[in-house]
C-alpha cells in the first residue's frame, strides 16, 4: 500500500492564474495557512490573452483591488511599459487607467509576491478531486493521488475546464494553447449538479515585431503624465514605449469573407456564444461589412521580447488564411506569425449557483472564482479572486463572509450581476453596469475600501500609513475649502465671473463651478495653495459631481438599509401563502440573500417584499436575542 | 429620504379624502399651502391655496412630529373635501414640489416598518391591503398605457433608450473607433421625446384618457344582450341596439354612479371571429378593454358557452335573455328588467371591496414623472449636451428620467443598452 504523506491547511486555491494568485495572496495576509496549487509553477501570473492591465471599469476593478491590499496594480506597475489614461478628457468618474504590460516582468512580480507571503505553499500538480464531508468541503486530491486537507477550498482554473481549441477545422482538448485541460475536475464539478454553460473566446495570432514594418505605423505614444495603476506607486518602473495602430483594408476583408466557411466558428465547428464586445475579425466583417476598415493595435509584449500582439483580429481561420490576411495589412506585409490565433471553447459555471461571498449555495466551503464563473478578463477574474480568497479565509476560521454591495464597489457590481442574473456571454465589466458610477471611482477606490480591508487585516503597515496620512490630508483640506468663503462681490474682484446673487460660497461649492478649479482657489488663498498638489486634485475631482451626490448617497443608503436585511439561505416560501405562486418559485430559484437582492427580482410586489422583510426582521431580532 | 405623499382614503363618493405626508419636506410642503401650520396634534381647520394664491379647498389640517407618527417620520394629514377635483388638484401641487414624489403601493408601511412602529403580525395584515393597492394600480397604468399614451410611451422608451446607449459608447468603447458627434446624435433623439412630453403635460388629454373610478366591462358573443342590458342599466339609449349581430363595432362606455361607486361600463362588440376587418379591430379592440377592466360582467346565452376573455376571481357570469330562460340560474334580461337590479347589487358587492382611487394616483404619478423628466431633458436638450457637460453626467440625467418615468415606459435593462451598442457599432479590439 502506498502511504502519501497528507498536507493540512486552511485553504486551498486550485490555479495559479489573476484570480488564483489574488485569493491565495488575500488568503494568506488574513493569516490563513495555504495550499496554491497549480499545473506549473512557471505559469503562476501569465497573461494569456493581451498584454495590457486596466481599462474603463477594468481599471477601476484594479484600483479596488489595489485598496484592498491585492497584488494587480503593483504587478502591472512593475511590468508597466506605456501608460494610457482612458477618457482622460472626460470626468474623473469615467476615467480608466491602463497599462500595456510586459508579460515576462508582470509574471516575474506576481510570483514575487506569491514568494514573499510566508502562509503561501506552491504545490505543482493537477487537483482531480474534492474532498467532501458532511456537506462540506474537507480538502483535494491530486492526480498523483495525494491529498490535501482544508477547510475551504478556491477553484479558480479559468478557462481549463474542458477547454477545447480551434484552430480552422482543427480542434484539441486544451486549457490554453500548449497546456492541457482539467477534464477530471470538471466530471467532478459537474457531479455537484451545478448548472453548466459553454463559452467561446478568441484570441489574435502573435506576431514577430522585427519583420513588421514599424516606420509606416502610426504610434501610439504612452500618456506624458502617466497615472499609475496602484496607489502605491508613484512614477513608472520602466521605460516607456509605444504602440503602433495598422488598419485592415479590402483585401483583407475579401480574404477573410472567402474563407468564411474555413472559419472554427462560422464553419459551424463552435456553438458557443462569444463576447459582442471582443467580437474575432471574420464577425466585425460579416455584421459591419459597410466598415472599409478596422483599426488594430500593435502592442508589443514585453521591453525585452520582441513578440507583438496585434489587438482587434481575434480569429479561429486556418493558419495558412491568419497569414495571407495579416500580409495583405500595411506595415505588416512581410510579417511572421510566431503562433496563430484560435478560438477556444470553455465549460462555465452557472454562477447562480453562487453567495454573493462566491461560495457555493450548496456546498459549505467551496468557493469559485474568476473564468469558471463566466466572466472574461484579468481584471475582473482577480477582482473575484480577491473577494473569494478573503471569504474562504473566513469560512476556514469561523469567521463571516464579507460582501461588496453595488453601491461600494465595481467587485460588488460584479458579483451581484453573476450570482443574481447570471451570465449569457462572457461577463466583461462596463462603467455603465454601475447605478453608483460617479461614486464608484477609480480616484477613491481607497477612500471607499481601503479602512474596511484594513479592518478584517488585509492592509499592511506601511500601506496602512500611507493611506491614513492620505485621509486626514484630505479631510483637512475639505475642512478649510468648506470653511472659506467668498461673496460674489469679492469673487468678481478676484476675477470669477458669479450671478450677484448675494450667495457667500465655500471652496468646495466653487469647485463645483464650470472652469473652476483648484489652482484658481490656489490664487485665492495661500492656505489653499499650501495643499499637496495631488490632495488638491482629488478634491477637485469629487467637487465635480456634488450637485449629483444627494441623489446617489440617498439611494446609496437606501442600497445598504436593504442589503442589511439577511434573508435566510433555507427559507421556505411556500410558507408565504399571500405570494402568488409564481413569484414563490421565482424566489426560490434566486434564493436572494438580501432584501436588497429580493427587490430586484422581476416581478417582485411591494407586499411580497414586505412580508419578506417582516421575516428578515424577525430573524435577525432572533438572533440578537441569542 | 423623500418625502412621499398619496390619498390614504379610497377614492368615491365619501365626504372626506385624506391625503398624507411622510418624510422630512411634510410639514414644510404643507406650509406651501398655507402660512399658518397648526401644533402638531392638534386638528385645525385652514385655507389651502395654490402657488398663485387661489383657493383650493378648507381643510382640516393634522400635523405629527418625528417619532410620534404612523411612519415614524415627520407627517401630515390633509382632510379635504371629498372632491375628485380637489383632490387631483392638491395631489398634482404636491408632486411639483422638490423633494416631494407620490407613495409606491405599501410605501408608508415599509417606512413604518423600517422605523419600528409596526410588528410583523400588523405587517402580515397589511400586505393584503398593499397587494390590492398594487394589483389596482397596475391595473390602471396598464389601461392607461393601452391607450394613446402607450404609444406614445413606447416611442420615448426607444429614443430614451437610444440615447443614452450613443452616450455610454462614447464613455465605454473610448478606445474604439466610433464616428463623432455621438452626443449631438443623442440630443436629436431626446429632443422629440422632450416636445411631446411637454405636449403631453400642457395637454388635457391625459386627464380626460384617465377616469376615475371602475371600469366594468360587459362580456358575452355577439347578439347576447349586452347593449340592451347597458341600456336598461343606464336608463337611456346609450348603444346602439339591433336583432341583427355584431352592431356595436366599438368599445361603448357609460359613465354612471353605481351602488355609490363611479363606474364606467363598457359595452363590449361581440367577442366572436369575424372576416370583417372594421368588426375584428372592434374585437380586438374589446378583448383588450375587457381584459383591463376591474370587472367583466360575463353574459352568456346558454350554460356550455365560453369567450375567449379570461374569467378571473369576482368576475360575475350570468345567462342572458333573462326572459328566455326557464332554469333557477342568474339570469337576467335588459328587456325586462328581470335580474338587472341583482346583478347591480352584485357588482357593488364585489366593486365594495376593491381599492379605489387608483386612476388619481396612476395620473398624478405620470404627471409628476413627466414633469421631474422633461426638467432635466430640458437639462440635457439646452447646451446641446456639450457646453462642458460631461457626459457621464448626461448619461446620469438620462438614467434618471428612464427611471422616473419606470411606469410609463418600463424597466430599461443595462443589457439591452449594451446590445443597442453592440448593434449599432462595431466594439472591440
Amino acid at each position: 500500500m502506498r502511504v502519501f504523506h497528507v498536507k493540512h491547511v486552511d485553504v486551498v486555491v486550485v490555479g495559479g492564474g489573476h484570480a488564483g494568485a489574488e485569493a491565495a495572496h488575500a488568503a494568506g495576509r488574513l493569516g490563513a495557512r495555504v495550499a496554491l496549487v497549480t499545473l506549473k509553477r512557471d505559469a503562476i501570473g501569465v497573461m494569456s490573452c493581451n498584454p495590457a492591465i486596466g481599462g474603463l471599469g477594468k481599471g477601476h476593478i484594479v484600483r479596488e483591488i489595489d485598496a484592498m491590499g491585492g497584488i494587480m496594480g503593483l504587478a502591472a506597475d512593475a511590468a508597466g511599459i506605456q501608460y494610457r489614461l482612458l477618457n482622460r478628457r472626460k470626468g474623473p468618474a469615467v476615467q480608466g487607467p491602463r497599462v500595456q504590460a510586459d508579460r515576462a516582468l508582470y509574471r516575474g512580480a506576481v510570483q514575487a509576491m506569491i514568494a514573499a507571503n510566508p502562509q503561501i505553499d506552491l504545490v505543482e500538480g493537477e487537483v482531480v478531486d474534492l474532498r467532501v464531508d458532511h456537506g462540506r468541503v474537507c480538502g483535494v486530491v491530486l492526480s498523483d493521488g495525494s491529498e490535501i486537507v482544508a477547510s475551504a477550498v478556491v477553484i479558480t482554473t479559468g478557462t481549463f475546464l474542458r477547454g477545447c481549441v480551434h484552430i480552422g477545422d482543427r480542434s484539441y482538448p486544451a486549457g490554453r494553447v500548449g497546456e492541457a485541460p482539467s477534464i477530471r475536475l470538471a466530471d467532478r464539478i459537474t457531479d455537484l449538479g451545478v448548472g453548466f454553460g459553454r463559452l467561446k473566446t478568441g484570441t489574435p495570432p502573435r506576431l514577430d515585431g522585427r519583420s513588421i514594418d514599424w516606420s509606416v505605423l502610426e504610434a501610439q505614444p504612452a500618456d506624458t503624465d502617466p497615472v499609475m495603476m496602484s496607489f502605491r506607486t508613484t512614477v513608472p518602473q520602466n521605460r516607456q514605449v509605444a504602440c503602433g495602430i495598422a488598419h485592415t483594408n479590402a483585401r483583407t476583408h475579401d480574404l477573410i469573407a472567402e474563407n468564411l466557411h474555413r472559419s472554427a466558428m462560422y464553419g459551424g465547428r463552435i456553438a458557443s456564444s462569444g463576447p459582442r464586445y471582443c467580437p474575432s475579425i471574420e464577425d466585425k466583417i460579416v455584421r459591419f461589412s459597410d466598415k472599409p476598415s478596422h483599426q488594430i493595435f500593435i502592442e508589443p509584449e514585453g521591453l525585452d521580447d520582441d513578440t507583438v500582439y496585434p489587438n482587434g483580429i481575434s480569429t479561429s481561420l486556418p493558419e495558412d488564411i491568419q497569414d495571407a490576411f495579416v500580409r495583405s495589412i500595411r506595415g505588416l506585409e512581410s510579417v511572421r506569425i510566431r503562433q496563430p490565433g484560435y478560438a477556444i471553447e470553455y465549460d462555465y459555471v452557472d454562477p447562480r449557483a453562487l453567495r454573493g461571498s462566491l461560495e457555493m449555495r450548496d456546498l459549505d466551503g467551496l468557493f469559485l472564482a474568476g473564468q469558471i464563473n463566466g466572466t472574461t478578463g484579468y481584471e475582473e477574474a482577480a477582482g473575484q479572486g480577491l473577494l473569494a480568497g478573503i471569504n474562504a479565509a473566513h469560512s476556514a476560521t469561523g469567521r463571516g463572509s464579507l460582501m461588496l454591495t453595488r453601491a461600494q464597489a465595481y467587485i460588488g457590481v460584479m458579483i451581484d450581476d453573476l450570482t443574481t442574473r447570471g451570465v449569457a456571454e462572457p461577463y466583461r465589466m462596463f462603467t455603465s453596469r454601475a447605478e453608483f458610477r460617479l461614486t464608484l471611482r477609480a480616484d477613491n477606490a481607497d477612500e471607499r475600501l481601503t479602512g474596511l480591508a484594513n479592518d478584517i487585516g488585509l492592509i499592511d503597515a506601511d500601506h496602512r500609513a500611507a493611506f491614513e496620512a492620505k485621509a486626514t490630508a484630505l479631510e483637512q483640506a475639505r475642512v478649510l475649502l468648506g470653511s472659506l468663503e467668498w461673496t460674489p462681490d469679492e469673487l468678481q474682484r478676484l476675477g470669477l465671473r458669479i450671478n450677484r446673487d448675494g450667495v457667500r460660497r465655500s471652496g468646495l461649492d466653487l469647485l463645483a463651478f464650470p472652469g473652476v478649479n483648484f489652482d484658481t482657489l490656489a490664487g485665492f488663498s495661500p492656505r489653499v495653495a499650501a495643499i499637496a498638489p495631488q490632495i488638491g486634485a482629488q478634491i477637485e475631482r469629487e467637487a465635480q459631481y456634488r450637485h449629483y451626490m444627494k441623489r446617489q448617497d440617498a439611494d446609496a443608503r437606501a442600497l445598504q438599509r436593504d442589503a442589511a436585511f439577511v434573508l435566510p439561505g433555507d427559507l421556505d416560501y411556500d410558507r408565504f401563502g399571500s405570494i402568488p405562486t409564481e413569484l414563490r418559485e421565482k424566489l426560490r430559484a434566486a434564493r436572494p440573500e438580501t432584501i436588497d437582492q429580493a427587490s430586484r427580482i422581476d416581478g417582485m410586489t411591494p407586499a411580497a417584499l414586505t412580508l419578506l422583510l417582516g421575516h428578515a426582521r424577525r430573524a435577525q431580532s432572533r438572533e440578537a436575542a441569542e | 429620504m423623500d418625502t412621499i405623499f398619496a390619498p390614504a382614503t379610497a377614492q368615491g363618493k365619501a365626504g372626506v379624502a385624506i391625503v398624507r405626508l411622510s418624510g422630512p419636506e411634510a410639514w414644510a410642503a404643507v406650509a406651501r399651502l398655507t402660512p399658518r401650520l397648526p401644533s402638531p396634534r392638534v386638528a385645525s381647520l385652514r385655507r389651502l391655496s395654490d402657488a398663485s394664491g387661489d383657493l383650493l379647498d378648507e381643510a382640516l389640517l393634522l400635523l405629527f412630529d418625528e417619532g410620534q407618527s404612523f411612519t415614524g417620520e415627520e407627517m401630515a394629514e390633509l382632510h379635504l373635501h371629498g372632491s375628485h377635483a380637489v383632490v387631483k388638484a392638491v395631489l398634482e401641487i404636491l408632486g411639483g414640489m422638490p423633494g416631494l414624489r407620490i407613495a409606491a403601493p405599501g410605501e408608508f408601511t415599509r417606512r413604518a416598518f423600517h422605523n419600528g412602529r409596526l410588528d410583523l403580525t400588523q405587517v402580515e395584515g397589511l400586505a393584503d391591503l398593499i397587494e390590492a393597492e398594487t394589483q389596482a394600480q397596475r391595473k390602471q397604468a396598464s389601461r392607461v398605457l393601452s391607450g394613446a399614451i402607450g404609444a406614445r410611451a413606447a416611442e420615448w422608451r426607444g429614443r430614451l433608450l437610444r440615447g443614452r446607449a450613443l452616450i455610454e459608447a462614447m464613455i465605454d468603447f473610448a478606445d474604439d473607433e466610433l464616428p463623432d458627434g455621438l452626443i449631438e446624435r443623442a440630443v436629436d433623439e431626446i429632443r422629440p421625446v422632450l416636445a411631446s412630453m411637454q405636449q403631453e403635460l400642457a395637454g388635457s388629454a391625459a386627464a380626460e384618457r384617465i377616469r376615475d373610478g371602475f371600469e366594468v366591462a360587459i362580456v358575452g358573443p355577439p347578439n347576447a344582450g349586452k347593449s340592451t342590458l347597458l341600456n336598461a342599466i343606464a336608463g337611456r339609449d346609450a348603444a346602439i341596439t339591433s336583432e341583427h349581430a355584431g352592431t356595436t363595432r366599438d368599445v361603448l362606455e357609460v359613465r354612471l354612479e353605481l351602488v355609490g361607486h363611479a363606474v364606467t361600463l363598457l359595452d363590449m362588440a361581440g367577442l366572436r371571429e369575424s372576416a370583417d376587418a372594421v368588426e375584428k379591430l372592434g374585437v380586438a379592440r374589446a378583448k383588450a378593454r375587457a381584459a383591463a377592466a376591474d370587472l367583466r360582467v360575463f353574459l352568456l346565452p346558454d350554460a356550455g358557452c365560453m369567450t375567449e376573455v379570461a374569467v378571473e376571481d369576482d368576475d360575475i357570469v350570468v345567462r342572458a335573455k333573462g326572459d328566455r330562460v326557464a332554469e333557477d340560474v342568474f339570469k337576467v334580461s335588459g328587456l325586462t328588467g328581470e335580474g338587472v337590479e341583482e346583478l347591480l347589487a352584485a357588482i357593488g358587492r364585489v366593486l365594495g371591496s376593491r381599492v379605489a382611487g387608483a386612476a388619481t394616483i396612476t395620473h398624478a404619478r405620470h404627471a409628476s414623472g413627466l414633469r421631474v423628466a422633461t426638467e432635466m431633458l430640458e437639462r440635457i436638450v439646452a447646451d446641446g449636451g456639450g457646453a462642458g457637460r460631461e457626459p457621464e453626467l448626461i448619461a446620469e440625467d438620462l438614467r434618471s428620467v428612464i427611471h422616473t418615468l419606470d411606469s410609463l415606459v418600463g424597466r430599461v435593462d443595462v443589457e439591452e443598452i449594451l446590445g443597442e451598442i453592440f448593434g449599432t457599432f462595431c466594439i472591440g479590439k
